[in-house]
């Protein structure tokens, strides 16, 4: 994964700090705000309780400066903290009080570390003295958040307090980003103390946020490319964290190399690009699966391998020499072996790279990515987006809200076949448009990070797409939509079932559909309690009007889509297969 | 021939031995917790683990052996290296190190003093005594495991009641100390430190396509 672009740039902040402060005191709580806002920080999703209350005492006197979005659970916040930091770039910022406030942040932590997803935590905890006490509401939250944490750290005086902050910041956002997680002591909130000003940090010791990129990897893996007949490449979102789209593009364009993304990668070129030959991974497309066991050279830039991309490890692309590019040197070779690594920022390495590379086209190698295509078209894609059948289908509410977004919005989804579905098939033109939860796969993400993602990037449209058994998982956050009066679209794909699980049940466990059956709520009534207006179709013919509707709506709107209930997602590359035995019934 | 290297070189990756990983860090509570939940996640205990001061003020030394393939010891040093308060891994056999473990042993003074040979078996053993009272006696040996193993069961017959071992101390045959490094670490720029890759070391048998 690649580094995060800088939004606030270490030079404003640097400006910002530079300013003279007069020593003066302030609380513990004060530095903390002091601080938030001398990053850059204009958002805090969070939720108070007894052991941040001195915080939120000294929030009350920064209205102004910081906007405090109370959600209505802390993995909610955390979710909405993501979803902010995907769309804007920027580090999300998270309060929770001590004990249940800090656990129910866990989930989230352990789904921005594997997403790679920059966040500053901020957690009361009990006065010091009463640490290891069993006090009320105090929990062990560093050694909690230890494995889903980039970086934690427990603040117990409040001179500590401007240092840590500083730091926490600088190792969410730099290098391969991260959740970092700050448990600050009751008594070092309150405690006042002398505070010089507040200094950003660009440097730790121990620390090395990107390796040192070597030349002489960069010229042989250009030389194994210029050799290369069919070569292939494999982006992921290192490409969108290192803001390195258009390097990325400069280069594919410049070799002529087809190009398939992750999951995570999804946007950062538009999905109708000529050389973008579709998605990877169990529910990806043909080509790019079946032709990963056949090119020659494989680069992966910002990706990580990931089991659900490369399917069996000892089949996948045994027969290709592997060029792997990435900012985390622990990638290389993690899962493939590498036969050239390129250390570095993305940013940094693939202009050298493109510099070396030979301007060619590979008309051959990318017409048999397009025919494999025509035959998914034929089996898959156009009875998923055209369907005859009386019952709508998760592909077709996809192609018809593509015609309303033009690709445009952000596409915010939940965990899933729904999830499979709208990363599939809807359009993206525009990079940081696809949020979703991609490595931990938690159901309960779409809705809270859709509001985050909202007030990320308020200019855009921000859709989320969820089935019926996430949006159950974390519903509670519509209390924030009515709250906020944020503008956030709202699909629920309803096939009245654990979908993806149930097929599963279908495929391999011989139809024994075990607890996947689910009830639902009257979900346009249960919005309807919260003032947001919404509506039930199952018509075909009703569709495009009501999407129209939603669209149209100012503020938030749920629409309800009664899909197929036995519907698979194909192609699939079952578990344990090699890439090349994807299935396309 | 070459597909029988090939081969050698899978076995060899196969073989489980033990290894000695060195870790410089910084000295910061919970660090410990974070190093050793690494293994812990992959089901990887630990044969010793020793922390300790180092060479340098204030970088902290640990001290880790687990038996384990080189393959899976590499991606443990990436994982450990990737800590914000890591500032490097370095991992050896045993035949790269020097290393050593002290043991205690706590005996009868009583059997002592009315044994001879007990006497002249631990001279021939290295032990030396580190504590003499009435009622026993408790001698030290230094060495490697096979050593202070040996004396457990040569003193086991004269009735052992006690017996500890540290955990192993390793310093590396091949290494200039870490005072050269830290200075590289201070600097802004990270440093040139290659990342050993099979495949590169190859050279050029590599990219002939």
């Amino acid at each position: 994964m690649e580094a995060v672009q800088e939004t606030t740039s270490t030079k404003d902040i640097a400006e910002i700090a530079k300013e003279p402060v007069e020593a003066k005191e302030l609380t513990g709580s004060e530095a903390l705000l002091e601080a938030l806002v001398i990053e850059g920080v204009d958002t805090i999703f969070g939720y108070p309780g007894g052991a941040i209350m001195p915080i939120y005492d000294a929030l009350f006197d920064y209205g102004d400066k910081l906007n405090h979005i109370l959600v209505r659970h802390e993995q909610g916040g955390i979710h909405a903290g993501q979803g902010y930091a995907r769309t804007s770039g920027k580090v999300g910022v998270v309060f929770a009080t001590s004990g249940p406030g800090a656990t129910n942040l866990v989930t989230g932590l352990a789904d921005a570390q594997i997403d790679s997803t920059p966040l500053v935590c901020i957690t009361g905890q009990v006065f010091a003295h009463l640490l290891g006490t069993d006090a009320f509401q105090e929990t062990d939250v560093i050694n909690i958040t230890t494995p889903v944490t980039k970086w934690n750290y427990q603040v117990t005086d409040a001179n500590e307090i401007p240092e840590v902050i500083a730091k926490a910041f600088y190792i969410a956002r730099s290098g391969r980003p991260g959740p970092v997680l700050v448990d600050i002591t009751k008594n070092a909130q309150v405690q006042k103390f002398n505070y010089k000003g507040y200094t950003p940090c660009n440097h730790i010791r121990s620390y090395r946020p990107k390796p040192i990129v070597r030349a002489k990897y960069v010229q042989q893996a250009a030389e194994l490319i210029n050799q290369a007949k069919k070569p292939f490449v494999i982006w992921g979102q290192g490409v969108i964290l290192g803001g390195a789209e258009q390097e990325f593009k400069t280069f594919i364009e410049k070799s002529g190399i087809p190009s398939a993304w992750t999951i995570l990668g999804a946007g950062a070129i538009p999905t109708d690009h000529p050389l973008s030959v579709g998605m990877l991974g169990m529910h990806g497309n043909y080509g790019p699966n079946v032709l990963t066991n056949e090119c020659d050279v494989l680069i992966a830039i910002g990706m990580r391998f990931d089991d659900r991309v490369t399917g069996r490890l000892d089949k996948y692309a045994k027969q290709a020499k592997v060029v792997h590019l990435d900012i985390d040197p622990a990638e290389i070779d993690k899962n493939v072996k590498t036969t050239v690594p390129v250390w570095g920022d993305c940013k940094e390495t693939l202009p050298m790279l493109t510099e070396l590379v030979e301007q060619k086209t590979h008309t051959e190698w990318l017409n048999k990515f397009h025919d494999y295509m025509q035959q998914e078209v034929d089996t898959v894609i156009h009875t998923e987006l055209n369907p005859t059948t009386p019952e709508l289908t998760m592909g077709e509410v996809i192609r018809e809200l593509n015609e309303l977004t033009h690709g445009d919005a952000v596409i915010v989804t939940d965990v899933g076949q729904h999830q499979m579905v709208a990363c599939r098939y809807a359009q993206l033109n525009k990079t940081r448009s696809n949020i979703t939860s991609g490595g931990l796969g938690t159901m309960g993400f779409a809705l809270p990070a859709a509001i985050g993602a909202k007030f990320g990037a308020k200019d855009r449209d921000v859709i989320a797409i969820i089935g019926d058994g996430g949006f159950q998982m974390t519903l509670q956050e519509l209390g924030t939509i009515m709250q906020t009066g944020i503008d956030v679209k709202i699909i629920i794909l309803n096939n009245h079932f654990l979908g993806m699980v149930r097929q599963w049940q279908e495929l391999f466990n011989r139809r024994r559909y075990s607890f996947v059956d689910i009830d639902s709520p009257d979900f346009v009534k249960l919005a309807s309690a919260y003032g947001i207006p919404g509506k039930l179709i199952a018509d075909r013919a009703e569709l495009p009007a009501v999407l129209k509707e939603m669209m149209d709506t100012k503020g938030s709107f749920l629409l309800e889509v009664s899909v197929t209930k036995e519907n698979n997602v194909f192609p699939m590359v079952p578990q344990g297969c090699s890439v090349a035995e994807i299935r396309l019934k | 021939m070459a597909e029988e290297l090939n081969l050698l070189k899978m076995s060899n990756q196969d073989i489980k031995e033990e290894f000695n990983i060195t870790v410089y860090t910084e000295n910061q509570i919970g660090l410990l917790n974070r190093i050793a939940i690494i293994f812990t996640r992959r089901k990887i205990n630990f044969d010793s683990l020793n922390t300790s001061p180092s060479e340098v003020d204030r970088i902290h030394r640990f001290n880790i052996v687990i038996t384990e393939t080189e393959d899976v010891v590499r991606k443990l040093c990436r994982q450990i290296e990737k800590q914000v308060e890591v500032l490097k891994v370095y991992y050896h056999t045993n035949e790269d190190v020097i290393w050593q473990e002290m043991a205690l042993y706590k005996v009868s003074t009583d059997v002592i003093a009315e044994k001879v040979s007990v006497e002249r078996l631990l001279r021939e053993n290295g032990a030396r005594a580190v504590v003499i009272r009435k009622d026993y006696t408790v001698f030290e040996t230094t060495g490697h495991r096979e050593e202070t193993d040996n004396l457990i069961s040569i003193l086991q017959p004269y009735g052992l009641i006690e017996f500890v071992r540290s955990a192993r101390v390793a310093i590396i045959k091949d290494s200039e100390g870490f005072n050269a490094k830290l200075r590289e670490f201070e600097r802004l720029e990270p440093g040139e430190d290659v990342i050993e890759n099979e495949f590169l070391n190859d050279g050029d048998k590599v990219f002939t396509m």
